[in-house]
């Protein structure tokens, strides 16, 4: 289980993240929504390392990130697997090769047994056939693919994703949601989603917090939030036309 | 202000040289990346060494010529000149100058795109040392090959000096005498040793302008001009000392 507790991080005279305590749970598709410029990407940035909190705890299974040695830090970096928001493969490698990237790095199998599972990887995210490509000439859909791919090679125990679903179409966003949601519940895995993709929410928020300029406002899942009553919560749910006519329409 | 900026901006080069001089995680991975580095550095560089070191070669044999050899002069001068041009100031420093802005740009732009487009994030998420697995293999490819080039650089001045010979601007004995007369291996070794401090100057400064890139492709842009830069003026002030101290 990941921890946050009383976490603070500021940029010069702007404080972004202004005590944000929380928990996210383990085995289930967590989710980290808000405005831009609320703080999601700083909070994300903060978990995984990326940046350090001026004051707070960020407990994995109860060891505190903030306070492990460099050593200590980068083992637990290798449970950890994360897709950006504009998926960051390696232009200089084809698809099998930043998919078997982790395991050249990290794993004592022999080559043989890394393109393997390289390729059983790209088989999951429904990516075979792609392996000889380059990033530069694979759509957007298919790169954050990829990066699912390169991400649980190693059978992480933590999955990050940073508005995984930016820039794609409807449909695709729908496919990468729940390849992500499939593979959590596959690999028992703790994931964290940052997004402002509503399909997202109503679709695979098994635990949702909202994060309103720097603080955490609201905590549910995607059942609760239609029935919210914080009006900061609903104003940012139903900003969308169709979504306050589909509540319209329960009621 | 400037000189606290300066200071800063040194120390912050210091941290990252440090992060830099660690042993690879895996030598698997660093071989292949340094093999990759020698050639993309330094064999990719080869054709623009010859080409300008043969028509520099050609045009100081010329000048010399023209404007130093005179009856007051043995008709070696010329070849003796060019020689020492060649090897003592050309080969090694001008060449890395241009080499500063060829490898230096290439350097700072791929590594500033890699942070703009999140590569280094995502290989620290992965608990590798992005520093010294980006930029080890760089420094120790360009390292590598630039004594070759240096001596690709000598021998094809001379060529081009030749070729004039040839064209009878002066007669090839006499070129020969001259590139011949006095001859000091130590020249050399000396513009080794000062191509190779050239090569870790452009390799890490240029390096270190894209790894602290912040923002987007414009700063990518102003990064790698600041990386040719930068390292030029450095090349120029360590050849003053070089210089000096291999005399």
């Amino acid at each position: 289980m990941i921890e946050l507790v009383n976490l603070h991080k500021s940029f010069g005279d702007k404080e972004v993240l202004k005590g944000i305590s929380t928990q996210f749970a383990d085995g289930k598709t967590n989710l980290i929504i808000g405005q831009s410029g609320s703080g999601k990407t700083v909070l994300m940035k903060n978990i995984v390392g990326l940046f350090t909190p001026e004051q707070g705890q960020i407990l994995y299974d109860g060891r505190d990130f903030v306070r492990m040695t460099q050593k200590e830090r980068v083992m637990l970096r290798r449970e950890m697997g994360m897709i950006f928001q504009a998926a960051a493969l390696f232009d200089s490698m084809s698809v099998l090769e930043n998919v078997m990237f982790p395991l050249d790095m990290f794993s004592d199998m022999n080559r043989e047994d890394r393109i393997k599972r390289a390729k059983f990887c790209l088989e999951r995210v429904n990516l075979k056939g792609a392996e000889e490509k380059f990033p530069g000439e694979i759509s957007g859909g298919m790169q954050k693919r990829v990066a699912i791919a390169r991400a649980i090679a190693l059978n992480p125990k933590y999955l990050f994703c940073d508005e995984p679903n930016s820039g794609l179409d409807p449909k695709t966003s729908l496919v990468i949601d729940d390849l992500i949601h499939g593979i959590t519940q596959e690999y028992n895995m703790t994931t964290i989603i940052n997004t402002h993709d509503m399909n997202s929410v109503m679709g695979i928020g098994e635990h949702i917090i909202y994060i309103y300029e720097g603080e955490l406002e609201w905590t549910g899942t995607k059942h609760d939030v239609m029935s919210s009553t914080n009006e900061r919560l609903t104003s940012f749910i139903f900003a969308s036309d169709m979504l306050r006519k589909v509540r319209d329409a329960n009621k | 202000m400037f000189l606290i900026k300066s200071i800063t901006k040194f120390g912050k080069y210091l941290c990252l040289m440090q992060r830099v001089m660690s042993l690879p995680e895996r030598w698997r991975m660093f071989f292949k990346q340094y093999i990759k580095e020698m050639s993309t550095l330094g064999v990719d560089s080869i054709g623009i060494v010859l080409l300008i070191s043969f028509f520099i070669g050609a045009v100081i044999c010329i000048q010399i010529k023209l404007n130093i050899a005179s009856s007051w002069m043995p008709t070696m001068v010329t070849g003796y000149t060019t020689r020492e041009i060649m090897l003592l100031e050309f080969s090694s420093s001008i060449m890395c100058l241009i080499l500063a802005g060829k490898v230096g740009s290439n350097i700072a732009s791929e590594i500033g795109t890699m942070r703009v487009t999140q590569q280094i994030d995502a290989l620290e998420i992965m608990g590798i040392n992005s520093a010294s697995f980006i930029i080890l293999p760089k420094i120790a490819g360009l390292v590598t090959m630039i004594p070759m080039l240096v001596i690709f650089s000598i021998v094809f001045g001379l060529v081009g000096a030749y070729t004039t010979a040839c064209a009878g601007v002066i007669s090839v004995e006499d070129l020969t005498v001259g590139i011949q007369y006095d001859f000091n291996q130590w020249y050399v070794f000396a513009s080794i040793i000062k191509s190779i401090v050239f090569a870790f100057i452009i390799s890490s400064v240029s390096s270190f302008h894209g790894y602290f890139v912040e923002g987007g492709s414009f700063d990518v842009g102003k990064a790698s001009t600041n990386a040719v830069v930068s390292s030029s003026m450095l090349i120029l002030f360590a050849d003053i000392f070089l210089t000096q101290l291999l005399a």
